[in-house]
């Protein structure tokens, strides 16, 4: 007998249509917000992590993908450890903070519209074909670009760690997860 | 003689893949700070250990009384 399937368990879903959507139009990235803050607000109220299991469309896309093509070979130690898994959410709030600078700057008049994506980090993009037609101020489409750029980059993480190893290792690392295990800890004191 | 998962708390990263995967219900993410194996119920499969991202279940051998 075919188990029945759940609404949440089709998430993975949005998680591709988000990646697509950033072709056609950059400004779909600030749906990418949902996935920062949803569990952060499960996590503080509740003091679950129902989020990761139930509804992240990411590492639901990973586990389905995982299945035909990761390697499934056991992680190396150091990418649990906890000096791993602090520094990627320390680095990865450094670049997020670092985004939001750009797109203060923008705002501020003191930067022009940057239409570029940049992949790890490093590599830079060129997304004009994704342009951003609409009458939206110029910080808003800065934003959409810098945010996109976050997405894009951790979902390549994930996709290259899911091939090397287990189709889910982006969650050991996922500084989302790392945020709300920490909230849940503090939550309860331990 | 019984089998049953055990994990490092400390390790856990608490992704909840473990209890997704679990036949029997009997490891749950406790408090959202790690996975929690309720023993009576764990029949040692290992499934949950073949699905942890961390790698960090291990299927133990233990003693029981009855």
């Amino acid at each position: 007998m075919a188990k029945k399937k759940f609404w949440y368990e089709y998430l993975w879903i949005t998680s591709l249509l988000y990646l697509s959507l950033g072709f056609f139009n950059i400004l779909f990235a600030w749906l990418g917000l949902l996935c920062f803050l949803i569990p952060l607000i499960m996590s503080f109220a509740g003091g679950k992590k129902g989020y990761c299991n139930r509804y992240c469309g990411r590492g639901q896309l990973f586990s389905i993908l995982g299945k035909r093509l990761s390697l499934n070979r056991p992680i190396p130690k150091w990418i649990y450890s906890k000096w791993f898994r602090y520094g990627f959410l320390t680095f990865f709030m450094a670049m997020f903070i670092n985004m939001l600078f750009s797109t203060y700057l923008v705002f501020a008049g003191a930067k022009d519209l940057n239409e570029v994506i940049t992949v790890l980090w490093s590599f830079s993009l060129p997304w004009n074909f994704a342009s951003s037609a609409a009458p939206v101020a110029n910080w808003v489409k800065q934003f959409a670009f810098g945010f996109y750029s976050v997405m894009l980059t951790s979902t390549l993480l994930g996709f290259v760690t899911m091939i090397l190893f287990r189709p889910r290792t982006w969650c050991v690392y996922c500084p989302m997860g790392t945020m709300t295990q920490l909230v849940c800890k503090a939550k309860y004191k331990e | 003689m019984k089998k049953i998962a055990t994990l490092s708390t400390k390790d856990c990263v608490s992704c909840g893949c473990c209890e997704k995967v679990c036949p029997k219900k009997a490891i749950t993410v406790y408090n959202g700070m790690y996975a929690k194996v309720d023993e009576p119920l764990c029949i040692g499969c290992g499934i949950c250990a073949k699905a942890c991202p961390a790698d960090i279940i291990s299927i133990k051998e233990v003693d029981t009384l009855g």
